[in-house]
């Protein structure tokens, strides 16, 4: 563990990368990721590493396909609207069982929508990281210690399970400065057999690749990556719990908004509500358990998001309709307050109090 | 008995799914002992496209990798940056170069990336079944240019070399064609040389073949080979577009 230093949200992700072994940056300049890359591209030459950047997001994030595909920890970040040109080269690199970080630190949308703050991407993160059967890691760090740690945890999972891994972030994150302390560097690393490296005229060639034609040996496929998939689904579901074990409400909330959601419980309990807060650390795999395991004492779930209400899906399908699970946003790049949330709770209850 | 002839080891015993009178098993064999003679299987990683080459990895015995269609110079340039010292290439079609992969190629060229590209250009989409390229010649039927390519309309074709050329990053660009044995001899000088421009660190480098498609220029193969003699030659003249290769550090 280092020492404890102020730092900026999005420099603490690129220094936690470079910590984990990341030595390949790959980007394309957006807002509000701009920090990200300014300090790979600082860091990057006096440690040997490689920043690169590329002529677009396609590019960048078809590096890193090219870098992981040789085995070592590559990394793109961006903001929504790159994202979304990346999404072809994340299916792709999901098809290929390669392991890599793509960071977003999200924006408003759709289009080129804001700059400010906002969650609008959590459908695309969870379900639409390009075409095809696939999932791809999530994690949503709330504080910019959480970035770190979850830095180290998602390139350790991404190689384990042989996927890529998001890190989803926000401009309010991003931009935010916290005391942080980093983990030690990471010095050995996984073999990795499947890598094409050059095969030095030892083993027989390794092909990278996500193309089956023949349709049951892509349905195998699939089918086998699906099975990984239900094992992560079992092991690694993540989530952070703020009084919930006695709460009639309980307010479902991930990043910037669980910070926001948190001072409202406070408030909400002063006035004598039971509240409580489930902070999604894994977005996916979502942690559908957890949500499950309070439904016999809630009376409600509330999701508050920086969208237009897209986790509310997820909490629904984990509470299959057993309670009521209502939902609380503001979007664009506006930021919630606390006693808007703590008044949308206020309406859930009722005159129940 | 002597052996006069051996299929390079670079090249696997996968039966090749080309069509009759198709080149690209002439360039792949060019590319395959190219590679054996520089000693360069070991550290070779190659990126197959997307088109009728999509199943090289299948082909080629060194280590593979299959990148989303146009982008293989990206993927090439992830894995160079991993593995300066691999000997890297991406091997190409027209359409997969020089129409959706365009941004790719033209970057990665001008950043000098110690890469090598194969493209073969052979004026057509081939595994689609024949529209129009952006190497379609004026005037060329394709299913997508039913009445000739009407350059009114639909532009001119792009002479890739010539445009690379321009670029300070391009260590070596040379046009060949594989229409007749010395040709075939040129070619495969050149491919070597792309490969040597790589291992000396000298820049990017890139080998236009000039190739046929029977298949879908509805032609035998003999025809076929004097249809590119007779209207891809004079379009696109064969040479040598850039050599910065004598510099002793190419082109940084």
């Amino acid at each position: 563990m280092s020492e404890r230093v102020l730092m900026k949200g999005n420099e603490a992700m690129a220094e936690a990368a470079i910590r984990a072994g990341c030595r390949h940056f790959f980007g394309y300049p957006i807002t509000p990721q701009t920090e990200v890359a300014a300090y790979m591209s600082k860091k990057m030459p006096k440690i040997g590493g490689t920043y690169l950047q590329a002529e677009s997001e396609i590019a960048a994030i078809n590096m890193v396909l090219g870098a992981a595909s040789a085995g070592v920890r590559a990394m793109t970040s961006s903001s929504s609207p790159g994202i979304s040109l990346k999404t072809e080269g994340i299916s792709y690199i999901a098809g290929s069982d390669l392991p890599c970080l793509i960071v977003n630190v999200e924006r408003g949308g759709p289009g080129l929508g804001g700059i400010q703050p906002a969650q609008s991407d959590y459908w695309q993160a969870t379900r639409a990281l390009g075409h095809g059967d696939f999932h791809v890691l999530v994690f949503a760090p709330s504080t910019v210690q959480e970035v770190v740690d979850l830095v180290f945890l998602a390139y350790d999972l991404a190689e384990k399970y042989r996927m890529p891994a998001l890190l989803l972030s926000d401009g309010l994150l991003g931009q935010m400065m916290e005391p942080v302390s980093f983990p030690d560097p990471v010095e050995k690393f996984a073999e990795k057999p499947w890598a094409a490296n050059g095969h030095q005229n030892k083993r027989p060639h390794n092909i990278i690749n996500s193309l089956y034609l023949k349709p049951d040996e892509l349905e195998r496929t699939v089918v086998e990556r699906f099975a990984r998939y239900a094992e992560i689904e079992a092991a690694e579901q993540r989530y952070q719990e703020y009084l919930c074990d006695d709460a009639d409400y309980i307010i479902v909330a991930f990043g910037a908004t669980s910070r926001v959601s948190q001072s409202a419980v406070d408030t909400l309990r002063a006035q004598g509500i039971k509240a409580g807060l489930l902070r999604p650390v894994t977005l996916w795999p979502f942690p559908k358990d957890a949500i499950r395991a309070h439904i016999p004492h809630v009376k409600s779930f509330l999701s508050v998001e920086m969208n237009m209400g897209q986790m509310v899906d997820d909490v629904r399908l984990a509470v299959e309709g057993k309670v009521p699970v209502e939902f609380f946003g503001r979007t664009g790049g506006v930021i919630p307050r606390p006693s808007e949330v703590v008044e949308a709770v206020m309406k859930v209850a009722g005159g129940d109090r | 008995m002597a052996t006069v002839y051996k299929k390079s080891a670079l090249l696997s015993d996968v039966p090749l799914h080309y069509c009759p009178g198709c080149t690209h098993g002439i360039i792949h064999k060019l590319v395959a002992e190219s590679l054996e003679e520089l000693d360069a299987g070991g550290k070779a990683v190659g990126v197959a496209p997307v088109g009728c080459s999509v199943l090289a990895y299948n082909y080629f015995t060194c280590d593979m990798v299959e990148a989303p269609h146009g982008r293989a110079p990206a993927i090439a340039t992830g894995l160079k940056r991993a593995l300066p010292d691999g000997m890297i290439f991406t091997y190409q079609g027209d359409g997969d170069l020089a129409a959706i992969g365009t941004a790719e190629t033209v970057h990665a060229a001008t950043r000098g990336e110690n890469i090598t590209v194969i493209f073969v250009n052979n004026a057509i989409y081939g595994m689609t079944g024949g529209q129009m390229a952006p190497t379609t010649l004026p005037g060329q039927v394709t299913q997508t240019t039913p009445y000739g390519r009407d350059v009114t309309t639909a532009g001119f074709p792009v002479r890739v070399c010539e445009m690379l050329s321009t670029l300070s990053g391009v260590a070596y660009a040379e046009r060949v064609s594989v229409d007749t044995v010395p040709n075939i001899r040129k070619a495969k000088a050149a491919i070597k040389k792309a490969f040597e421009t790589q291992a000396a660190k000298k820049g990017f480098s890139i080998v236009e073949v000039l190739s046929t498609c029977p298949t879908n220029w509805g032609l035998s193969p003999t025809e076929a080979l004097e249809w590119l003699r007779q209207n891809m030659m004079p379009y696109y003249p064969l040479g040598v577009y850039q050599d910065r290769t004598a510099n002793e550090k190419g082109v940084f």
